[in-house]
């Protein structure tokens, strides 16, 4: 068989492995499609790279794959938006300790033919119960992601068990929030969103947001350094000066200052005990 | 000492004579070639004649080690000599040249011989010589026409001087112009010491270019006489048939 | 304006415009792709000569599993990979993850079976018509395998066009290996497939369209080196 020659195998590797392992300093996180859509990341992260020097690059999936990505080792930080999950991450020991960061909000888009009379509510369960109970086609993300995640809970907060009340209307897609929109917008049907994404979103076809500004519908995010001791490739000096400036006063202004068509998205609240 | 002359026959690494013994060979069922001995000696030019599908092409290449024996044994004279390179070559009916250079190819046979490679080219240009390719030297080999890729072909076993030339109906797709120039390098070939073994369709062609016939019918070497006596008083029934056109294909 | 039409104008934005952003993610997609395909071409040209021209028990079952494997799905590829180079798999300690590398690796794997496969079917093809001269010559069957592919390169011009048209289009290896990180890891497609998930669809066509383009223009330009050695060396 011809042997490569042993120059060309040199340049092919050189060309490929090296310049990309470029030694910058850099932090991996992982993070949530509906952070990283909302473009809070290209507005946050080159105001950190200026002032540190340290390139923060995020892979962006569903909460559970990022913490699974965690788990892995394959991240330095994680940075996702379900509590629950944060806190068995870290009863498992995979995580060094929680610190809240920033809220948003969800909200309930319909369209607006709104067949279940949503509109305007204020109630979110009231919403969710009507929703069912006019069979009106809702499109879920099924994806265990923190929106996922909190939409269930909110079912399970209106009293209705999901498993034997699932049928046509209800849409279980197993997409992140962009394609879940998509198809929502397409389906004409009602879906649960974080304000973030929609705002950024631009495939509303007769969407609308139809309830709003439930305490029930807000959404915290938290930030975590993955375990050094489970994980030694780690590079916790990085990563935890990472979370320290989110926390902090400036890296707090900033999320405040991230605006869609003058809207604010995030809620800084790392100083709020209960978060 | 490499002047690329042929050693005398009775020298150690001499390839002829070649010998074949009751060889059999058997393909799809049928005995193609059905027990045929003989020897070949170095000197004489030899056609091998006969009507179609008597096995004539499978014998060449019997000879030649494209095919190995069902049975029976096919040895030279000096059987590791004989597996080099060039040593003893073949020329098709149809040469298949390689997407290069008349020259190229040349070279190639060259190289695949293991000669050195500053001698190469001068001794791929002086086989184009002899055989008149030399203009046509840098020309892509697959479009040159048929009569000079079959000219091509005698350059590149040329090139290496071998001890036994075999031909499988070389000229069976020229015109008589382009026969005439291959017939011309043949004899060329066996006057630099070259043993000629031809199969051939074209009797007058077995006429000219014949010292001896071997005439093989039915994978039987049925007679094998000097050519003019084959020619003028056939032995056999068979070959007196063929001759006069009657044996059936 | 219609979807289509807003994409076709976008595409033509995207273009003149020469947005820096658009030519690092376009710059990257050829580089991981091409060297995709140059691995791919090292390892696949001679393996599928060698199959064509060798003889050895297992040779069916290998040529059938090669064909087979040209239908691997990037998606499980990228899902093997990711496994192979996560921290917590075998060649984690490489750190080689959520890198262009990792996406060259996985393409690669894509591709080499497609590369192995057809210059085999095209060697073997050939090997027929040449076999008695090479062996005649006294060629090896080494050197046949080797004699052979150059002797078809311009068919296999084809051949690695197909390979490098499967790499520059996928993205769900490169998604999953790569993790479409800013700035790092993302390409063409998966720019595509985010700009898609965002709901923006006519730039997501707009770019699917530079993206054929980039395409197109390297098939032409493989074409005409082509026509031109044919025209010299015959």
């Amino acid at each position: 068989m011809v042997v490569v020659r042993p120059t060309t195998l040199a340049l092919l590797l050189a060309f490929t492995v090296l310049p990309l392992q470029a030694q910058d300093r850099f932090i991996t996180v992982a993070s949530t499609t509906s952070t990283e859509q909302s473009g809070l990341f290209a507005y946050l992260l080159p105001i950190y790279e200026q002032q540190t020097g340290v390139k923060v690059r995020v892979v962006a999936l569903g909460t559970g794959q990022a913490l699974d990505v965690g788990r892995r080792g394959d991240a330095d930080v994680v940075f996702v938006h379900a509590r629950t999950a944060e806190e068995k991450f870290l009863a498992e020991g995979q995580g060094v300790k929680r610190y809240p960061v920033m809220y948003n909000d969800f909200v309930l888009i319909g369209p607006k033919s709104d067949p279940a009379k949503i509109a305007g509510g204020k109630d979110i369960v009231a919403a969710m119960k009507k929703v069912r109970a006019a069979q009106a086609p809702f499109v879920s993300r099924g994806d265990r992601s923190g929106t996922h995640m909190a939409e269930l809970e909110l079912w399970k907060a209106s009293g209705i068990d999901l498993d034997k009340s699932k049928g046509p209307w209800y849409r279980d897609t197993g997409q992140g929030m962009g394609p879940a929109l998509n198809t929502a917008a397409w389906m004409n049907a009602y879906i649960l969103a974080d304000r973030g994404t929609w705002l950024a979103f631009k495939n509303r076809g007769d969407l609308e947001i139809l309830v709003e500004g439930d305490k029930r519908l807000f959404n915290q995010y938290g930030v975590i350094l993955v375990s050094p001791d489970k994980h030694p490739n780690v590079k916790k000096e990085l990563g935890q000066q990472f979370i320290d400036w989110l926390i902090s006063p400036a890296g707090q202004k900033a999320i405040a200052d991230y605006r869609i068509n003058g809207e604010q998205l995030f809620y800084p609240n790392a100083s709020d005990p209960d978060a | 000492m490499d002047d690329g002359r042929v050693h005398a026959p009775s020298d150690l690494l001499a390839l002829l004579p070649l010998s074949l013994e009751n060889v059999v060979f058997a393909a799809g069922g049928r005995r193609i070639i059905d027990g045929v001995t003989f020897r070949i000696n170095a000197g004489l030019r030899c056609m091998i004649v006969g009507p179609n599908g008597a096995g004539k092409s499978v014998l060449l290449r019997l000879c030649h080690g494209l095919l190995s024996p069902t049975a029976g044994t096919i040895r030279w004279h000096s059987p590791e000599f004989a597996r080099a390179p060039g040593r003893q070559a073949m020329v098709f009916q149809r040469p298949v040249m390689l997407r290069r250079s008349a020259l190229a190819n040349v070279v190639y046979a060259l190289k695949v011989a293991r000669v050195p490679s500053e001698l190469c080219v001068e001794r791929a240009r002086e086989a184009l010589r002899r055989v008149g390719l030399d203009s046509l030297a840098a020309s892509p080999a697959r479009v040159l026409s048929a009569g000079e890729q079959q000219r091509l072909a005698l350059a590149r076993v040329w090139a290496l001087k071998p001890e036994v030339l075999f031909l499988d109906e070389a000229t069976a797709n020229l015109d008589p112009g382009a026969t005439h120039q291959i017939e011309r390098v043949i004899l060329a070939m066996h006057e630099s010491g070259t043993k000629i073994v031809m199969v051939t369709q074209n009797l007058g062609q077995a006429r000219r270019l014949g010292d001896e016939i071997l005439f093989v019918h039915q994978g039987r070497l049925v007679e094998r006489a000097p050519a003019a006596r084959f020619f003028r008083r056939p032995e056999s029934a068979e070959a007196a048939r063929f001759l006069e056109g009657e044996l059936p294909w | 304006m219609s979807s289509l039409a807003a994409a076709a104008v976008q595409a033509l934005q995207l273009i003149v415009g020469a947005d820096p952003k658009l030519l690092e993610i376009a710059l990257l997609s050829l580089e991981v792709s091409l060297t995709a395909v140059a691995i791919a071409c090292a390892i696949g040209l001679p393996f599928g000569a060698a199959i064509a021209v060798g003889r050895f028990p297992g040779r069916h079952t290998l040529i059938v599993v090669l064909n087979a494997l040209m239908g691997l799905p990037p998606v499980v590829v990228g899902l093997f990979v990711y496994l192979l180079l996560s921290r917590a798999g075998p060649l984690g300690s490489m750190g080689l993850l959520f890198t262009p590398a990792a996406m060259v690796i996985a393409q690669a794997i894509l591709v080499t079976p497609i590369i192995a496969a057809l210059a085999r079917q095209v060697t073997e093809d050939a090997w027929e018509e040449y076999r008695d001269q090479l062996r005649s010559l006294g060629t090896t069957k080494r050197g046949a395998a080797a004699t052979l592919l150059w002797d078809l390169r311009y068919s296999l011009v084809t051949i690695v066009l197909a390979g490098f048209g499967r790499a520059a289009a996928e993205v769900g290896a490169v998604m999953i290996v790569g993790g479409n990180i800013d700035g790092v890891t993302r390409v063409m497609t998966t720019t595509i497939a985010l700009e898609t998930s965002k709901g923006d669809l006519p730039l997501a066509l707009g770019l699917g369209i530079v993206l054929l383009t980039i395409v197109l223009a390297l098939n032409a330009a493989a074409y005409v080196v082509k026509e031109a050695a044919q025209r010299r060396y015959g």
